[in-house]
Parts: C-alpha cells; structure tokens; sequence
C-alpha cells in the first residue's frame, strides 16, 4: 500500500461483503419461496424480500465502487485521498440510510407519509428521506474524488471513473421524480435503473477493469487507454439509446420498438470488447503477478458479463421475440447472470486484488478464494440455465397456450428446486470468499515443475 | 504474422484520421444498415402498403438532396486536400461551402417533413412511415452533427483534424445514399 488513504477502502469493502451475505441469504430466501409460495407468507412478503435482495444488492455494489475508488484513485493520481474524514461520512450516511429504508419497508412504518414513509416504486422505494442522504452522500463523495484526481495526475483510468461515477450521482436524480402517470414513471425510473447499468456502470466497470490488467498484466498504460476509449464509446453510443428495449410495452410509442431493438442489439460490443481486452492483455501481459485469484475474478468477470449481460440480453432484446418472453423467468435469467458477471464479479476482483495489499497479508487463501470462485459462477451459470428452461416453458405455456399463470407456476416447479440448489452453492461461494479475505492463509501450493523452470520474473515489481 | 515479442505494431494505426472516429462510423453504420435490414424486413410483410405510402414520398426533392449531400462531400474531400496542402484559407473556405450545402439539405428535408404535416402524415401513421421518420430523422441529427463538426475542425485547421472532420462527413453522405434509393426509389 503506498498511500495511506487507501485504507478508506477496507471499511466500504468490509460493509459491501457484509450485505453481500444478506442479499444473497435473502436471495435464498426467496428462492425457496417460489418452491414453497406460504414459506413465512405472514413474517416477510414476497415483494419485501424480494425488495431486500435487489436494493441489498444495488447498495453492495455501490459502496464496492465507492471502496474501489478510495483503493485506486491515490495510486492512479499518485496522491492521498482529499479528505478521509470525508470519506467515512459519507459511509456513516450510507449505512444509516440503508438501514432506514430496510426498517421502514419490512415494518410499513409512518405509511403515507411524504417524508418518511416508503414511496413504493419498485427499486426506488426508499422514503424520500433516505433518498435525500443518498445525493448529500454522493455529493460528499463526488466532491472528495474530484477535489483528489484534480490535485493529482489525470489518467484516463481516473477520468473515465470519474464520468461514471458523476453519471451515476446525476442519474439517480431522477428517483425524486415520480409522475402520476404510470407510463411516465416507468419512463423516467429506467432513466436511472438502465442508464446505470447499461450506461454510466459499464463506464465504471471498464476502468477498473482497465486499472486490474495494468496492475495484474503489466501491459503499457498506452494500450489499456485505447482499449478503455474504445469499449467506453461503444458502450455509450448502445446503451443511452438502448434503453428504448425497456419501452416496448409501457405505453410509449411504438417506434421506441424499432430504437430499442437496434440500439440494444448493439449492447453486446462492448461487452465483448471488454472480454476480448482482458485476454488480450493477459496474453500480451510481461507480468507474472502472484494474485492469481484476482487475475481469475477478472477474467470470469470479463467472461461472465459477456454471457450474462451480452448475449442473454440479446437473447430477449428485440420486440418480436420480447413481445412473448417479456416478464417471464427468461428475464429472471438475464438479470441474474449480467449482474453476477458485470458487477457482483467485478467488486470481488478488486477485492481480491485489493485485500492482501491493504491487510499486508501475502500469501493469502487464494486456494479458497479460488475455489469460491468456482463455486459461485458454478451455481450462478446453473441458476441462468435453470430459469432459461423455465423461462422457455413458461413463455410457450403462458403465452402461446395460453394457459393460465398460477397453472404455469405449477409445471415449473422442478426448475425452482433446482434453482434452488444453485443458490445454496452462490451462498456458501459467498461464505468462502468473506473467510478466504478475513483470514490469514495456511494452504501452500507447492509449484510444479513447469513453474519452477521458469525464469525469474524481471525487474517489474509486483504491486 | 510478426512473432517479435514487442510489436506494439496494429493495423489500426494505419487507419487515416482518428481510431475513435472510425469507432463511431461503424457503430453508425451498422445502425443505419440494421434499421435499414428492419424496414426490408417489415416491407415483406406489406408490399402494396409500403409502395402506396412511398408514392406519397417527394422524389424528386430527395434527389436534389442528394446533388446536394454528394457536391458538399465533394467540398470536404478538397478541404482535406488544401489542409495537406497547408492553406488553411482555401480548407475554410471549403469546409464553409459543405457546410452551406449541408444546410441547403436540411431546409429542402424541413420542407418535405412539413408537407408531409400538412397532409397529417406523423411517425405513428404507418410501419412505413415509422421507418421514414426514424431512418431520415436519425440521418438528418447526423447532418446536423457534422456542420458542428466541420465547424469545429475549421476553427482548429490542421491536417489531421480535417480528415477526421471529413471522414464523418463522408459517413452522413454515404448513408444518404443508402437511404435514398432503398426508402424513395425501391419497388
């Protein structure tokens, strides 16, 4: 660690594992729900835990990149972190208002109430008030990021982040807006859900992904940055007009139809761009750098999203075929698997390349990391099949039998066992991970002799 | 291929202009092509209805536009000329001329659309016309967008700049000529 304020990281890492473990219990939950529909119908609704799995998620993932920024901005700007007590605000802010929005939708507390109780839209159901401390929280953090690279060296690892996350800040604005119309709110409320993760999010995610093959690679800063311009110009250029795929059926006009099919179709360059730029710098690299477990994070999570986000987004993107699969199990596929491999993937590689530097702690369990690797994108590319099948039934049934819904629910049953079964694996991957981070390593593997024979790496110093 | 260890030699550096404006050409290009593969697509489905709303098209007021679109990329290709040259006068003077023309399109396109107004024909009156508007209102933006650009690379003349100026321009025009036959013309 060379700067001090990188610590700053540890903190939001360690709250970002810690509802990672929530979110994917909950997940679990709910799972076994659709197997058993009365399991605790009275104590915790469906729509309440489904609401603690998405938002946990949602906020895991945030605080993974705010802990992210704090880790790498001080190596890329080559300085300390403008202000830590800053910092640790804003986390404070954070935490506090994830706890309000949590109690205050388990328990419907001060219902109907504009400030402080929920407001009801899905994914953007916290009370105005937490909203409220989310922007001042993002302010607080904007200001000490930018105040930080602009002191510092600019980079286009530094500026792209930088346009993400004040993309991501801009965007959540319009969660306060909440329009009578039905139509209008759907509008508006993909503003933020997709132009952020098919807009301002992959701009996050491609710069730390570029920052983890420089570091883990090697590879000359000048080729990462033209990989980075690239796949952040075709991310833009797809997905600010790719949000038409979401305006199919909401009430929009139908040419959003034809904008949304093509421009989303287009989606899928740049994640296979990013795929295609992570094993084209390990190949390249003249690096051999002992954190393989973060060099694996980085590469499924490059792997993952193209699969997840890419293809299973094509798969249902363009309205012929969305027409029929819109809202069934198809979706639950798509969004399960393009989350994992873009951003669950991406926050555990960071972790796992920033953990071990700020613990000073080398070797670590990389052997266990490893295997949670394995473990979660096992269970988590089972799960994407399962509900895939099950999305296929359910569209032929539901849609073009015609049958009815509760009916169609019963045929899947075998699909929600086994799905089932692959979120018990994605939970104890996620068990092993916070294990294979908090402890200190015993396992030693031993190398082999193709290893051995190797040269002894140049001067290239691991970072 | 080389098998040196250090090429840091690619084929995309011999590419004119800029990499992230040929970036940006393909993206263009591949989304008028699939928009204009959408309408093909959909014509099948309804030829007399896509012909019937095609009569109702002004073609002879597209093609003028594209005497007009074609002569200003004309105009852009001779400022890259003068720019290598190293008069900065002569490429202004060029850049300022595709760019009236460039303009001269967008008022003959204002009129077309707003006689088709008058006639109470919108985006919503028919899969033709949906494609109609999309596919020339998303061309014209780009029009747009490339007078600002060849403006802008006029105020910074320099060779390079130029060419990556031109090189949009000459995407605008080629999707026009792509557009004009299959939308006002094919029968």
């Amino acid at each position: 660690m060379k700067y001090q304020t990188q610590k700053i990281a540890l903190v939001y890492m360690g709250t970002a594992l810690g509802l990672f473990a929530i979110q994917v219990t909950m997940g679990l939950i709910i799972g076994w729900i659709y197997v058993q529909p009365n399991f605790l119908s009275e104590l915790l609704p469906f729509n309440v835990g489904r609401m603690l799995h998405t938002n946990a998620l949602i906020v895991w993932l945030l605080l993974g990149f705010f802990g992210a920024a704090y880790f790498l901005l001080p190596e890329e700007s080559e300085r300390e972190i403008h202000s830590p007590t800053l910092a640790y605000l804003q986390l404070i802010i954070l935490v506090v208002g994830t706890l309000g929005a949590v109690v205050t939708y388990t328990f419907n507390l001060f219902e109907g109430n504009i400030l402080l109780g929920k407001e009801g839209r899905e994914f953007l159901e916290q009370p105005i008030w937490v909203k409220v401390g989310i922007v001042v929280a993002a302010l607080m953090f904007l200001y000490n990021v930018t105040m930080t690279v602009l002191k510092g060296r600019k980079t286009a690892i530094t500026n792209i982040l930088l346009l993400g996350l004040w993309g991501l800040a801009l965007l959540f604005l319009f969660a306060f807006y909440n329009p009578g119309n039905l139509a209008l709110d759907k509008q508006y409320w993909w503003y933020v859900v997709h132009l952020w993760v098919e807009g301002v999010w992959e701009l996050i995610m491609a710069s730390i992904l570029a920052y983890l093959m420089l570091k883990l690679t090697g590879v000359d800063r000048e080729v990462v940055e033209k990989w980075l311009y690239v796949i952040v110009a075709a991310a833009l250029f797809s997905g600010i007009l790719g949000t038409g795929h979401h305006y199919y059926w909401i009430g929009t006009p139908g040419y959003w139809q034809w904008i949304g099919s093509i421009f989303s179709s287009l989606e899928v360059i740049p994640f296979f761009a990013m795929m295609a730029f992570a094993f084209v710098m390990v190949w390249k690299g003249r690096r051999d750098h002992p954190n393989k477990a973060a060099l694996l994070w980085s590469l499924g999570c490059a792997t993952l999203a193209f699969f997840g986000a890419g293809v299973w987004g094509f798969l249902h993107t363009l309205h012929g075929v969305n027409f029929y699969t819109h809202g069934t199990q198809i979706t639950a596929a798509h969004g399960h698997l393009a989350f994992f491999g873009a951003y669950v993937a991406l926050n555990l590689a960071i972790m796992s390349y920033a953990f071990p530097i700020l613990r000073g702690r080398d070797p670590y369990n990389q052997v266990l990391n490893m295997a949670s690797f394995w473990l979660m994108a096992g269970g988590m590319t089972f799960m994407t099949f399962t509900l895939t099948f099950a999305g296929t039934v359910q569209t032929h049934l539901q849609r073009v039998m015609g049958m009815n819904y509760m009916e169609v629910q019963d045929q899947l049953w075998v699909f929600y066992v086994m799905r089932f079964g692959s979120g018990v694996a994605v939970v104890l991957g996620c068990v092993l991970f916070i294990y294979a981070l908090a402890f200190p390593g015993r396992e030693v593997v031993a190398p082999g002799p193709a290893q051995r024979s190797k040269e002894p790496p140049e001067t290239v110093p691991a970072e | 291929m080389s098998e040196t260890g250090t090429d840091d030699f690619s084929p995309l550096d011999q590419l004119p202009g800029d990499l992230m404006m040929w970036v940006l050409i393909v993206s263009e290009l591949l989304v008028f092509g699939a928009g204009l593969a959408a309408f093909l697509g959909v014509r099948i489905t309804d030829p007399a209805g896509f012909a019937a709303s095609q009569d109702l098209l002004h073609r002879t007021a597209a093609g003028v536009n594209t005497l007009v679109l074609v002569t200003s990329g004309f105009l852009a290709a001779l400022a890259v000329r003068s720019a290598e040259a190293g008069r900065i006068g002569a490429t202004r003077v060029r850049l300022a001329a595709a760019s009236a023309l460039g303009l001269v399109f967008l008022v003959i396109k204002g009129l077309e659309y707003l006689e088709k107004a008058r006639h109470g024909i919108g985006i919503e009156t028919d899969s033709f016309f949906t494609f109609y508007y999309l596919l020339t209102g998303f061309h014209a933006a780009h029009v747009i967008a490339g007078i600002v650009i060849l403006g802008l690379v006029g105020i910074r003349c320099a060779p390079r700049t130029v060419e990556v100026g031109a090189a949009f321009w000459h995407m605008v025009d080629l999707v026009w000529v792509l557009l004009f036959p299959v939308i006002y013309l094919l029968r």
